[in-house]
């Protein structure tokens, strides 16, 4: 049953979106202006392209994300039969955490960390 | 406590006494459909409208008070005013795309929402991997996000979507280590179970003390910024960026960014009061049994979305409190403090566990 309600919230989001741009569509004015369908960028006129080379200091935080999430994905299981791992699961988890804060302590000292 | 699976096995065996097995399942599905909009629309339009009356009150205005009494009817004014507008496709978009980022934003929230645990027995998903799953599903809001910022072919919508990627992903990692924190004191990943333990033991912020009270603080502070909310608006920030990656949305389309904001900053609220506040769990004081025996009659739903309704307030009070951060400013937060912090919490919290020190 859990799978099938899933399926059926998946489908209610899609529909309930769908419906109502539908409905928004069949009850709203329309009209043509060549200005309209221009970006908005505070009334001057365009220049170039918006899909441009960008700072790459977001990129550097996705990497950084990719690498502290999956370490964290490990951890759910861990904690989720903590109390029956004993004293040896907790050490282990305690040393992975170790390399994990070394990891970010790396790339807090490589400035990977700052903005700029 | 009454416990909600009786109404819905009372359905069921009401619908298979009449119609064959797969009539009653579709017939239930279409009737958890039809709830989870209602129960959709009614929170964010309720939302809304508190979320303007807070505001209101803190900038020593009155708020909105023409349309309706007290101005109840503005948001069904607003609501309508949106449907009737043209949904305009810019000339130099991603036409795919553009259309396609609603629907990831409204389905995430929505995959999100219905994870609540409403009442003992009233929730629609409820996996053993919950927490896991509900991780996970709000991450795909901010694909919905970097594709209505990407395909919109506006500098601003580009800014305010990378700006919005890199601080929800960024503090989605504190969110994920709170809840691991709390995933180590309940030894379970699945929400009814959570909230089972939290009414059979007491309230989690009171059973985890110490490491449980810092999770509920970060947990807060990155909620907020995973909502785009408050301090952490800077994605849509009007000053600088007219509306950050929402800006050439016009009409509904606009609309369900705005529904999926408020929406989530519900979720936020529902999850700390499941995780940490106990649910749809009364409040007890041990000794004082009269005044628990009257807490118990009060339904569970009503201590959910009370206690719900008293997060959202201290969210709103946060957004309209605090001045707007920069981006290193906020990069800096969670990387340099909310990190360590959360990581150093769940060493204290797996060594509290492991020591029993908890209640």
């Amino acid at each position: 049953m859990n799978f099938t309600l899933l399926v059926t919230v998946l489908l209610t989001g899609i529909a309930f979106v769908a419906i109502v741009v539908l409905l928004a569509q069949l009850i709203s004015p329309r009209s043509f202006n060549a200005q309209k369908e221009e970006a908005y960028e505070c009334g001057i006129p365009t220049r170039g392209r918006s899909w441009m080379q960008f700072r790459v200091g977001y990129y550097l935080f996705a990497i950084l994300f990719l690498m502290f999430d999956v370490e964290t994905m490990f951890l759910f299981p861990w904690a989720v039969v903590m109390r029956s791992l004993g004293p040896a699961g907790l050490l282990s988890v305690l040393f992975f955490l170790f390399i994990l804060v070394l990891g970010l302590a790396y790339a807090w000292r490589k400035g990977a960390l700052k903005w700029q | 406590m009454f416990d909600f699976s009786i109404v819905s096995q009372w359905i069921h065996g009401l619908l298979t006494s009449v119609m064959p097995e797969w009539a009653a399942v579709l017939i239930e599905c279409v009737l958890v459909a039809l709830v989870i909009i209602t129960l959709y629309a009614v929170f964010a339009i309720a939302l809304i409208y508190f979320e303007r009356k807070v505001c209101a009150f803190f900038q020593c205005r009155i708020g909105p008070n023409r349309v309706g009494k007290w101005g109840l009817l503005q948001v069904f004014a607003d609501v309508f005013k949106m449907l009737t507008k043209e949904i305009i496709n810019m000339r130099n978009s991603d036409r795919f795309l553009h259309n396609l980022a609603p629907f990831l934003v409204i389905v995430a929230s929505m995959l999100t929402f219905s994870c609540l645990p409403w009442n003992k027995g009233a929730h629609i998903l409820d996996f053993n991997v919950g927490v896991f799953f509900l991780l996970a599903a709000s991450s795909i809001g901010v694909v919905g996000i970097l594709l209505a910022g990407w395909s919109s072919n506006n500098k601003y919508s580009l800014i305010g979507a990378m700006r919005s990627g890199a601080q929800i992903i960024s503090y989605e990692l504190s969110i994920g280590m709170t809840m691991l924190t709390m995933i180590a004191l309940t030894g379970t990943m699945q929400l009814s179970e959570i909230v089972q333990q939290q009414a059979d033991y007491g309230w989690n912020i009171c059973r985890g003390h110490i490491p449980a009270i810092i999770a509920f603080l970060v947990y807060l502070i990155a909620g907020n910024a995973e909502c785009n909310r408050g301090p952490f608006d800077l994605p849509e920030s009007e000053s600088e960026l007219t509306a950050g990656y929402h800006t050439e949305y016009s009409g509904m389309h606009f609309g369900f960014y705005y529904l999926a904001e408020y929406l989530n900053l519900f979720i936020t609220a529902g999850i700390a009061t499941a995780i940490f506040l106990g649910g749809w769990a009364p409040i007890y004081f041990p000794g004082l049994d009269g005044f628990n025996d009257v807490m118990a009659y009060i339904p569970g739903i009503v201590w959910f979305v009370g206690k719900t309704v008293v997060v959202v307030f201290l969210l709103m009070w946060m957004r309209w409190t605090f001045p707007r951060l920069r981006i290193d400013q906020i990069l800096s937060l969670e990387w340099k403090y909310l990190v360590p912090i959360s990581m150093l919490n769940l060493v204290l919290m797996a060594l509290v566990v492991a020591f029993g020190v908890h209640f």
